[in-house]
């Protein structure tokens, strides 16, 4: 706090432990994220990667510890102020309201408005150029329940980019989609980043792609963090056994100078 | 604009119908002196057909709030059992005997909004319990509500003399025939207009509550507090409205689906066409159940429980293709 809000982190966790109803959720967790910074948050099913994006948005109460945005303390932000640093997808949810496509991302112009108040010219270009960069504007006025996941999934990250935020924080944007809509967001991730600097924090079962979209990785095991480093240091059967508790077969990548896993073929052939 | 010119064909439809209202079968009573015939138009005709105006808009505005706070298209201030909790508040408050008025609104309003509120904090607590609610929890939680206060109710009754269990059956048909004076007027549109102007105050939290309470406060809404603002104006109005007219169902039900259809769920566009159409709804309803039988005037609680039951059906149904 007495550090100038310049250099300090976009993110920082320190010590966040959570405990729900009697579980512990995480323990002692700790890492800093650099602004234009992209994190990848991965570990086994239950780890706590979800909870861990929540605590950070303020979406789930009862953590100990510090979390520090830009420098200052994330209970002193108030909502709306809080909203222009950090934006977050979450998981795709089934249930939504009938609202069109437009009217959706509209929204992530929230903490600009006043009430009795529309969302104003540049509001509305900021808009427009987040359903651009996500190929959502050819579907501007389907209605959001008529939507396929993949599409649905960028909507919500359109939403999320119209409100921009520094920070963007995404929980597992590509599980549900397939390879050519996983392409379109890993493009969309990449392209805001080199245009705006923006600051990506993302929950993933990819480790491929986290490998090679990162710039670094985080993974967490029962809560605690157990790994934090740069991709190729995660990328080593001993580190990976030692997370996931199963084996993997990693091959060298033909482009990128680093290993990569591939599936496991099956030991005996056919019968 | 598409939408703001079906918000003003449903002005024209309100207009049109509350001032026809009043005149229906005024015609009938002309063998008598013209001055009956004011009096008859001028204290009873026009009071209740604005009592109507101003109740069919706050149980419709009320249901378009609880359904986009709890996600839910069945969500009422009826099935969540929010109207029988007012209605159990004035029981309480009749039965008592007491007189007050608390600053210029009587007593039975304020026990009515006292039982709105505390029925709204059960249902809401209820469905909270559960991670992620569903229909089904919502629905059997405002069954149980109101099954709970329903008994309250008939034990009241039980316990009350002759006349007080007449007048409270009669009072929870719900209706505006009991003779509605400017006097229940005057303590009735403050609180409604009062609860409105907070709702519409929150359209846009309306709106990013609708899809979801993480989404919203991820956006910046501040949600807890929304909610508890919107749960006040929604029991503050429902309390007014159920004091007086005693507990008229399914206007909080068909109005929103109604104009969500028309306008769509944008709240910018659906708390105007939804206030106008529940006005237009109820006053017509009204006619008709003064008309229907005449000279016998039905309870319009009867009315709008025969179109809306079907309708609840309906919905219930098909809501698959709705928001699950």
């Amino acid at each position: 706090m007495t550090r100038p809000s310049q250099d300090s982190p976009a993110l920082d966790v320190s010590g966040v432990s959570l405990r729900l109803e009697g579980k512990e959720i995480l323990r002692d967790v700790s890492f800093a994220v650099g602004r234009g910074e992209y994190l990848s948050i991965v570990g086994p099913n239950g780890a706590g990667k979800t909870s861990l994006l929540r605590c950070i948005d303020r979406l789930l109460a009862g953590a100990t510890g510090r979390i520090e945005v830009f420098g200052r303390p994330l209970e002193s932000y108030r909502r709306k102020e809080l909203a222009k640093r950090l934006s977050y997808v979450p998981q795709a949810d089934g249930r939504v309201f009938p609202f069109t496509v437009r009217q959706f991302v509209l929204m992530g112009r929230y903490p600009y408005l006043s009430p009795f108040t529309s969302v104003d010219r540049d509001g509305r270009q900021a808009v427009d150029e987040a359903m651009e960069l996500t190929g959502t504007g050819q579907f501007a006025g389907r209605r959001l329940d008529t939507l396929s996941g993949g599409e649905r999934q960028r909507v919500y990250i359109a939403a999320a980019l119209a409100q921009a935020a520094e920070i963007l924080l995404l929980d597992e944007p590509t599980t549900f989609l397939d390879y050519r809509h996983q392409a379109e967001i890993r493009d969309v991730l990449a392209r805001v980043k080199r245009a705006s600097g923006l600051t990506i924090v993302c929950v993933t079962h990819d480790l491929n792609r986290a490998a090679l979209d990162s710039d670094r990785i985080v993974a967490l095991c029962s809560g605690r963090v157990v790994f934090s480093g740069p991709p190729h240091q995660i990328m080593r059967t001993d580190a990976l056994e030692r997370i996931y508790q199963t084996q993997f077969l990693l091959v060298a990548h033909p482009h990128a100078r680093l290993p990569v896993i591939v599936p496991e073929a099956p030991r005996e052939g056919p019968p | 604009m598409n939408k703001a010119m079906v918000v003003l064909l449903l002005l024209a439809l309100a207009l049109s119908v509350a001032a026809a209202a009043p005149f229906v079968p005024l015609g009938t009573l002309r063998e008598s002196s013209d001055e009956t015939a004011a009096k008859i138009f001028w204290n009873m005709r026009v009071p209740r057909v604005l009592m109507a105006i101003v109740a069919g808009a706050g149980l419709a505005v009320s249901g378009m709030a609880l359904q986009a706070v709890f996600r839910n298209p069945l969500a009422t201030p009826f099935t969540l059992g929010v109207a029988s909790g007012a209605s159990l508040g004035a029981c309480v408050y009749i039965h008592l005997g007491l007189a007050l008025r608390p600053l210029w609104i009587p007593g039975e309003s304020w026990s009515a909004f006292a039982g709105a509120v505390l029925s709204i904090v059960l249902v809401y607590g209820l469905t909270r319990t559960r991670r992620g609610f569903s229909t089904a929890t919502l629905l059997l939680a405002g069954v149980a509500i109101n099954f709970f206060f329903s008994s309250l109710i008939l034990l009241m009754q039980y316990l009350s003399d002759f006349t007080d269990t007449y007048r409270i059956l009669r009072w929870m048909m719900g209706g505006l025939e009991r003779g509605v004076a400017y006097r229940d007027l005057v303590t009735v549109l403050p609180l409604v207009a009062g609860g409105t102007a907070i709702v519409v105050y929150l359209t846009h939290e309306l709106n990013l509550i609708a899809t979801g309470d993480e989404l919203a406060a991820s956006r910046g809404v501040e949600v807890n507090r929304a909610k508890g603002v919107l749960f006040f104006a929604v029991s503050l109005v429902v309390g007014a409205i159920v004091a007086v007219c005693g507990p008229i169902g399914f206007v909080g039900l068909m109005a929103p689906h109604i104009c969500r259809l028309l306008v769509g769920p944008d709240h910018r566009y659906l708390t105007p066409a939804t206030l106008l159409f529940g006005a237009a709804f109820l006053t017509a309803c009204d006619t008709l159940a003064r008309t229907v039988m005449f000279p016998v005037e039905l309870p319009v609680g009867i009315i709008t429980s025969l179109l809306g039951g079907p309708f609840f059906l309906w919905l219930l149904l098909r809501r698959s293709a709705a928001w699950e």
